[in-house]
């Protein structure tokens, strides 16, 4: 064996003592790491090229599954209310529209309430308080999707149908754009009470993520700020914001993205009907509530297709958001560091 | 050789063993019937040792399995055409029969104290009838206080042969439904909420004020939910149960379609519920695994002679014996094994 093969620091230790077969054992010992080591280095790089594999994996299935809906009705289906099983015409305009509105009621109410919570967790709040509410949110997090599908439906729709929905539709009877986005009759589930109960799901997403990033603000700025006779509110508005802009644009999308996708909650209290509606009481459905829905049943190749298909619209949707998460997410990290 | 060889002794040995043992019978399909072939499968173990996998797939579910012959038999809501049945290679025959019935939320309204009929129930799930003090419901319900309070009209979300059936009736009686949604287990509604499975059904119509709903007749009753009566084709007001089915299916002409595919809506008859329904079982005339058809064959057989007190204690309703014994007839007809010979006799 060449001594070549022996490490440097080796040589340095031992000097001229070292010998021929003790620098041989030890060249055999360095192989046996290096083995090890590419054996390891390997693995990682197959564990990490599996996941690519699987990803492609789901694209290509689903683009496989839905040709045959997507091949029928070309990009119309992107534009037809219809779905009728009957006559096996579909369109995914009702679910593209009851997922994007339900997303957007929620996002409307989780966000402002979400960064006042944050906000209060970070600089008003006793200590005391600070940790019984910091897990209560976690908390509200950890509840399973179908908990709330369940408490939706059998006590916060029919409080709705008998309270809320009464009112907001007595009280805007008459102002010419809310009683279209307010007519009745009182269902109690649909889109509105639906998009409720995302803002609630994903009300924790967006205050541990604006809680984190609140407290990454230095001191010294809102220091300063308050030293020049700056209130709270404009000290959260004119300091704490635009310094955690960005990421707090980053736990939005995580936020959205999650309400995109919810299934089990949005299923029990949005009514599953394919329809396009200006009211926000009328039921509705959004993409993932139609396939869990109406995936077992679904009976002749082109309705299986055509829900697969509104598979992958939602997945494109999602990536899209995820997408523009992440590079807000980079964005913040970049100016940190 | 050697690895062959011990292969081909353990196959055999294998094979022996199961055969000695008992043969499982899978099938799949119909939530519907689910409850009472679970109870029949469990009856017939305990007596013959031969157990029934049954999975309650759905009827949709069902079809697609015995096409890709994965079980012995399927189970399906909604009968097949007689086309589709000769094209597949298929058999089909009613095994036990249900009702589907109107369910409602209305305050103050007792279980079949509500009177309606099948163009005004049609006229409802159109979204024509908006309100429960509509004159055309006020004329058939003289004696009912009713509220003006919107109709929520609730229906599944999931593709079910209860849609099929219910549809099925509603478009004997409404042209206007039959052109305007027709039938199919899963539809196009004008109006209305889904909900998934008969429990969602349920759930949906009970925390809803001034709802109404259809499931089977089955989990109205153990639910004790508020069932409607229901003006029938002799034009006599009747309420579900086992006996207004039972009229309708005596009445009805089991030999007019293919495979006994009749659905059991507005048959005529004063003590027919309007909407009795059947579910079907499929398999194979000449079936890849002859000893496992011949199996089914055999437990259906018990089924039909010693399952009606146990599907009467669920709720369903048996065969009439006449129907049973063309059902029989068919058997001994159609179901053939690989040497031509029929794989049931009535002896064995």
């Amino acid at each position: 064996m060449d001594s070549g093969e022996r490490d440097v620091s080796e040589v340095v230790l031992k000097g001229s003592t070292v010998t021929a077969t003790e620098a041989a054992s030890r060249s055999a010992v360095l192989k046996r790491l290096r083995v090890t080591d590419k054996i390891f280095h390997g693995l990682t790089r197959t564990a990490a090229l599996l996941v690519l594999a699987l990803l492609s994996g789901v694209i290509l299935s689903l683009v496989y599954g839905a040709a045959p809906a997507l091949g029928t009705f070309g990009f119309g289906f992107l534009f037809d209310e219809s779905w009728n099983p009957v006559t096996e015409r579909f369109g995914a305009l009702a679910p593209i529209y009851g997922t994007l509105i339900t997303s957007a009621i929620a996002m409307l109410i989780a966000v402002p309430v979400g960064l006042l919570i944050a906000f209060f967790l970070t600089e008003l709040c006793p200590p005391v308080l600070r940790r019984p509410i910091g897990i209560a949110i976690e908390l509200l997090a950890g509840i399973p999707s179908i908990i709330y599908g369940i408490w939706g439906l059998f006590v916060f729709a029919p409080f709705m149908q008998q309270y809320v929905q009464p009112f907001f539709i007595d009280t805007f009877a008459n102002v010419p754009l809310l009683s279209t986005l307010f007519a009745g009759p009182p269902y109690g589930i649909g889109m509105f009470t639906a998009g409720l109960i995302l803002a609630i799901m994903v009300l924790p997403f967006v205050t541990s993520i604006s809680r984190d990033v609140f407290d990454a603000v230095p001191p010294v700025l809102k220091e300063a700020a308050y030293g020049v006779g700056c209130t709270t509110w404009e000290v959260f508005r004119y300091v704490v914001l635009p310094f955690t802009r960005v990421g707090v644009i980053g736990g939005f999308m995580l936020g959205l993205g999650r309400a995109l996708g919810e299934t089990m909650a949005v299923t029990f209290v949005i009514g599953n009907a394919h329809h396009v509606s200006a009211s926000l009481f009328a039921p509705g459905t959004t993409i993932s509530a139609s396939i869990a829905n109406e995936f077992t049943e679904a009976v002749g190749d082109l309705y299986t297709s055509s829900l697969i298909a509104l598979g992958l619209i939602l997945f494109f949707i999602t990536f899209v958001v995820l997408a523009i998460a992440r590079y807000m997410l980079m964005r913040l990290q970049m100016r940190a560091g | 050789m050697k690895f062959a060889k011990i292969t081909l002794a353990a196959t055999a040995l294998a094979l022996t063993s199961w055969t000695a043992h008992a043969i499982d019978i899978s099938g799949a399909g119909a939530t519907f019937p689910y409850p009472i072939y679970a109870k029949w499968a469990d009856a017939y173990k305990k007596e013959t040792g031969n157990g029934l996998n049954y999975q309650s797939i759905g009827s949709g579910g069902g079809i697609k399995q015995i096409k890709a012959k994965t079980v012995t038999f399927g189970a399906t809501d909604a009968p097949l055409t007689g086309k589709d049945l000769d094209e597949s290679g298929l058999v089909q025959f009613p095994m036990v029969m249900g009702s589907v019935t109107p369910v409602i939320n209305i305050e103050g309204v007792k279980p079949g104290e509500l009177v309606l009929d099948g163009p005004t129930l049609a006229n409802i799930y159109l979204g024509q009838i908006k309100s429960w003090d509509d004159a055309a419901i006020a004329k058939l319900n003289p004696n009912v206080k009713l509220p003006k309070q919107a109709i929520v009209p609730v229906r599944r979300s999931d593709g079910s042969g209860t849609t099929y059936n219910f549809a099925y009736y509603l478009a004997e009686v409404s042209p206007e439904w039959k052109a305007k949604v027709g039938v199919n287990t899963a539809l196009q509604w004008p109006v209305g909420i889904g909900a998934k499975g008969n429990e969602g059904v349920a759930g949906n119509v009970a925390q809803t004020k001034g709802s109404i709903g259809y499931v089977e007749y089955a989990y109205a009753k153990e639910n004790k939910m508020i069932f409607t009566k229901m003006i029938n084709k002799a034009g006599k007001a009747v309420a579900p149960g086992s006996d207004t089915v039972q009229s309708a299916a005596a009445n009805a002409d089991w030999n007019s379609q293919p495979g006994f595919g009749v659905i059991l809506a507005n048959q005529p008859g004063d003590k027919s519920w309007p909407m009795a329904a059947a579910t079907w079982i499929l398999m194979y005339k000449k079936p890849e695994k002859p000893a496992e058809s011949a199996e089914a064959l055999k437990f259906f057989a018990w089924a039909y002679s010693k399952g009606d007190a146990m599907a009467a204690s669920l709720d369903y309703v048996p065969m009439p014996q006449n129907v049973v014994n063309d059902i029989q007839k068919m058997w001994q007809a159609e179901i053939k094994g690989a040497d031509g010979k029929p794989l049931y006799s009535p002896t064995n």
